[in-house]
């Protein structure tokens, strides 16, 4: 593996650790890292590539995949990769294996029953930044309020929403409503 | 009946659901697929068991969605059913956001792309809102927790403070306290 791809791998592993919840917060860390100290992309690139990945279906911080490729291939590719996924990959896979050897432990439930409400608020609250980020004003609400309504009510596969919501805000831009 | 363990998936079985699930998950909302597939179409995990995974999925470092394939593969298929499902969630994506951006100049030349996956990403919120009322339903009906939820929701949602310290503050005070009450 070249050397670039070790320091990619070494600039993304510690940024493995400090991610939390969705990942959001890990791009200003990324964005300076590779902007601003390593100088390996412009600013105008990294953003770019922001929107690429938010544009491909799967989990956002595959973000590090695409800023590896651009910057060094596909070492870079799989450096980035590992480093933002690896570290982390082995922790909750130590923790899952502690978890089925203590089945039923006290501190276990306390764990699970205590984070729960922690995890409800941070997903609500994840939700509503998004919410209020979102592009298309109150069609866009609109939609998310009759996805989660469909959602919770009826059986209805995923797929179809995202086809329709899509389906619905081109047909609008086609008819110039937004 | 109580939590009857038939539920194993193959490896292969795991990693191809984890695959589809990566490659049609346009706009995000990705954990709320995986409840979507594994508690309420396969039935395969009961939503407590799923929403103590999501836990501890968000509190631990690292991103929500590859913590909580690994903890789904864990549990239905143990080590190998771990590596499959991280396998599953990342590469196939992976390879498909280099082809996307290798093709960028092209794509970004009809912004009616940008509008489809605004469209797509409005639906997608759905995903997440009706993860996040689930599990809030499922917190017990006692007044810390509820104060515990609504704290992490107002410092986050509203006050924007950091992810990492607000995660690390609630969920010690909430789990000491659960801990000694029971």
């Amino acid at each position: 593996m070249p050397s670039l791809a070790w320091s990619i791998l070494l600039v993304f592993a510690p940024l493995s650790l400090v991610t939390i919840g969705g990942g959001q917060g890990a791009v200003a860390d990324m964005h300076r890292q590779i902007v601003d100290v390593h100088q390996w992309m412009t600013a105008t690139q990294f953003v770019d590539a922001f929107a690429i990945s938010r544009m491909a279906p799967g989990p956002g911080s595959l973000l590090a995949t695409l800023i590896g490729w651009q910057i060094a291939g596909f070492w870079g590719a799989l450096a980035a990769t590992v480093g933002i996924f690896g570290p982390t990959a082995f922790l909750i896979y130590g923790v899952a294996r502690l978890w089925e050897r203590y089945e039923g432990a006290r501190w276990q439930r306390a764990l699970e029953t205590g984070l729960r409400p922690v995890a409800a608020g941070l997903i609500l609250a994840a939700t509503y930044i998004l919410l209020q980020a979102m592009a298309g004003g109150w069609i866009a609400r609109s939609i998310a309020l009759i996805s989660t309504a469909l959602l919770m009510l009826t059986p209805v596969n995923p797929i179809v929403l995202i086809a329709a919501g899509s389906g619905c805000f081109m047909a609008l831009r086609l008819l110039g409503l937004i | 009946m109580p939590d009857a363990k038939p539920q194993r998936l193959s490896p292969l079985q795991l990693f191809l659901i984890f695959t589809r699930i990566a490659l049609t998950s346009f706009g995000g909302g990705l954990s709320g697929w995986f409840m979507r597939e594994f508690v309420q179409t396969r039935k395969l995990m009961s939503e407590e068991e799923f929403l103590n995974g999501l836990a501890i999925a968000q509190a631990l470092p690292g991103v929500n969605v590859t913590n909580m394939a690994i903890w789904i593969g864990y549990r239905m298929a143990g080590r190998n059913g771990a590596i499959a499902s991280f396998l599953g969630i990342v590469v196939p994506p992976a390879f498909t956001v280099v082809l996307i951006g290798s093709i960028f100049a092209s794509f970004s030349q009809y912004p009616l792309s940008h509008v489809a996956l605004d469209g797509a990403a409005s639906a997608a919120i759905g995903l997440s809102l009706a993860m996040g009322l689930t599990a809030a339903r499922r917190v017990s009906r006692k007044l810390f927790p509820l104060m515990i939820m609504a704290a992490t929701f107002v410092a986050i949602g509203i006050l924007q403070w950091p992810l990492l310290w607000t995660v690390a503050a609630a969920g010690s005070l909430s789990v000491a306290v659960t801990y000694f009450d029971t």
